[in-house]
């Protein structure tokens, strides 16, 4: 008996903006003037952001902060094909995507210098905690979108996590459902190459990331991740399926952390300087510049205006971020359970009297 | 009123609380179709759907992270760990995320899910099949741990954990799922979580206990044909435990042992003595003593009856403080 072929897959990848700014206009999403302008400033103000926060590390006046230059096309493009109240399931290195999401700078900025008020979600969106665990959120997200199908809000939840992170069983069981019960959730995987130190290669022998849907029965796209455009594309696209009724998605944004890991590390150890060399000639806002440039929607006093807006913007935050009032110290008891046990309640008063 | 077990007593508190509130719903490996392994959500799948009772791929922490995030966008899963010994997979989704949400948040998402799970030895199964974590649970701030005994308190306190705001490990006493009957409303009814029930009075001695233990228990003072008169409390949540009740109860008898399923080191007897210790030393004749399993891994059938705490340990306990 010869052998059958029972199936055949394929995996695509998809570029709508190359890095010397021409654009496949067969592939441009609808975007107007109006909303790539929009996108544009955006990825120039979380840049400005995540610069700025990384300088207050080292200053002594913010805590630990994980850095995303890189992956700034990532976030925004993926984020402005989302509504306000879908949810996002974000890991530690989503600052640029919370601010993209409306989440106020101020409380980003209080979350990175060790005070839990700013994670809360402002009440308009449904910006979920970021992880610090990595990998375990999405099959957060996969719930989320579970409970939306089953309460019919129409509301899509996305997830964002990192090449390491699909080297973990909770991303596979998250995989997994979200194919058998084909829920309305978009993994987005920041594929930027490395795992603190350890390559890409070194966490999965798969050619490709986006491959691993086919395995749950559903479709993997692997995009540029520093076109924005591709990404923008292949989220709406993503979630426009996901809100129908049609089920999941991966989308692997290929990219690269143009920075280290964290404030504590120094990624020159493990990483060659010509590759990442290389790949900041990628970058998503030089070559939206390149395309905004041949579109005449930037010129040179556009570009400088809005750098100087958005510092003014972040340096704002930053004022208003330095005024803020310390946390009530027994807020550490306040919000664990609806109701304060007995015994915390005991603690309590130990700690600070009555 | 209705006779029913506890197995019985779990089916009816889930049916009640599916027709109360239509965010409830249930799911886990084989609860739809089959109906559970131990038949505890016999006929619900048939009587409520297929969207609300829902027959799951084989990944607790699948399970239990999807019933995370159906908790916190407007859920209330109830979800069924068909041994408490499978729940380990899903330990770090527990304490690092269900228990944290509503801190992590500030309050803007909560996750009020129940994670059943039959829990505890004595039915000759197999290994990871008799686990009793109750202390493991405990020591996770953001987590309620509660483990009813007989079918009223079944059915009334998994009502409770289903309303709960927050997240509740519910324990049942596979051992005896069908070996107490008891009347017990077929009309809905709560029994608070947190609340202890003093389920005998008595002078002499106070015995801690809860679920299978409290029959273990009841048999042994049932032995002791009035020896002793002895208070026999249910603790019934683990946590947050009725230290007041516990404390009034040592007060008044000045005695007391403990005894629970569980091995001995970081058994959460231990949390109750020290407990006892701050509120109620000078009220104690005698060092209260801990009845429990040694500190070894759960053995398999052959020796299990050695390793589990049974009346005649009981009663050696209760005599080694009353002789003290």
């Amino acid at each position: 008996m010869p052998k059958k072929v029972l199936k055949e897959f394929r995996v695509e990848y998809l570029q709508v903006l190359d890095e010397k700014g021409s654009c496949d206009e067969t592939l441009m999403p609808k975007l107007s003037n109006d909303e790539i302008k929009k996108l544009y400033e955006m990825l120039v103000l979380i840049r400005v952001f995540d610069q700025k926060a990384f300088n207050m590390q080292r200053q002594g006046r913010l805590g630990t902060y994980i850095q995303f230059k890189g992956q700034e096309a990532c976030q925004v493009g993926s984020a402005f094909a989302l509504n306000d109240d879908d949810f996002i399931f974000p890991m530690y290195r989503n600052s640029g995507l919370l601010i993209a999401r409306k989440h106020p700078m101020v409380q980003v900025l209080q979350y990175w210098n060790g005070d839990e008020r700013g994670l809360k979600s402002p009440p308009n969106v449904n910006n979920f905690p970021i992880s610090i665990p990595v990998g375990t959120q999405e099959i957060h997200a996969v719930g989320a979108a579970w409970a939306a199908k089953l309460r019919n809000t129409r509301q899509v939840a996305a997830t964002y996590f990192g090449d390491g992170a699909t080297s973990k069983g909770d991303f596979h069981e998250a995989m997994n459902f979200a194919g058998v019960f084909q829920i309305p959730v978009v993994f987005v995987c920041e594929n930027n190459q490395y795992a603190i130190s350890v390559p890409r290669k070194k966490q999965t022998h798969s050619e490709t990331i986006a491959q691993k849907a086919i395995a749950y029965g559903f479709e993997g796209i692997q995009v540029d991740g520093m076109d924005i455009f591709a990404v923008y594309k292949a989220m709406k696209d993503a979630v426009e399926k996901a809100r129908s009724g049609n089920g999941p998605t991966l989308i692997e944004c290929f990219t690269y952390r143009l920075c280290d890991h964290s404030t504590s590390d120094d990624a020159s150890k493990y990483r060659p300087k010509e590759e990442a060399d290389e790949w900041a000639k990628k970058d998503s806002i030089e070559r939206l510049e390149k395309y905004m440039r041949k579109k005449a929607l930037l010129d040179d006093a556009y570009k400088e205006n809005v750098l100087i807006k958005s510092k003014d913007i972040v340096e704002k935050a930053v004022t208003e971020f330095e005024k803020l009032p310390l946390p009530d110290p027994k807020d550490i008891f306040k919000y664990v359970f609806a109701e304060m046990t007995p015994q915390q309640k005991e603690e309590m008063e130990e700690m600070f009297g009555n | 009123m209705t006779v029913a077990t506890i197995v019985q007593a779990v089916t009816m508190g889930l049916r009640q609380e599916l027709a109360r509130d239509r965010n409830v719903i249930v799911l886990g490996e084989d609860v739809g179709v089959n109906g559970g392994v131990f038949r505890a959500t016999d006929g619900l799948q048939k009587e409520f759907g297929s969207n609300r009772v829902i027959d799951t791929p084989l990944a607790e922490l699948g399970i239990v992270g999807a019933s995370i995030g159906l908790a916190v966008n407007g859920m209330k899963p109830v979800a069924e760990i068909q041994f408490s010994g499978f729940m380990y997979s899903a330990f770090d989704q527990l304490l690092s995320h269900a228990a944290r949400i509503r801190m992590r948040s500030r309050g803007r998402y909560t996750c009020p899910l129940v994670v059943r799970a039959p829990y505890g030895g004595g039915i000759k199964a197999l290994e990871l099949h008799c686990e009793s974590g109750e202390s493991l649970f405990s020591h996770i701030p953001g987590l309620k741990m509660v483990i009813p005994s007989n079918p009223y308190d079944t059915k009334g306190l998994l009502a409770s954990a289903i309303r709960d705001p927050d997240p509740v490990i519910f324990y049942e006493p596979m051992r005896i799922y069908r070996a107490i009957k008891q009347d017990i409303p077929e009309e809905g009814y709560t029994v608070p979580i947190g609340k202890a029930n003093v389920v005998q009075e008595g002078d002499d001695l106070t015995l801690i206990a809860w679920g299978a233990m409290l029959k273990t228990c009841q048999d042994a003072i049932q032995k002791l044909n009035n020896k002793y008169s002895v208070e026999l409390i249910d603790l019934r949540t683990i946590n947050p435990y009725d230290a007041e009740t516990v404390t009034a109860s040592v007060k008044k008898t000045g005695r007391c042992v403990i005894a629970h399923e569980a091995m001995k080191t970081c058994g959460f007897a231990a949390e109750l003595i020290a407990s006892i210790n701050e509120k109620a030393l000078l009220s104690l004749h005698a060092p209260v003593a801990r009845v429990t399993s040694p500190d070894v891994p759960f053995p398999l059938a052959k020796l299990e009856n050695y390793f589990l705490p049974d009346v005649n340990r009981i009663i050696k306990g209760i005599e080694k403080v009353m002789s003290f």
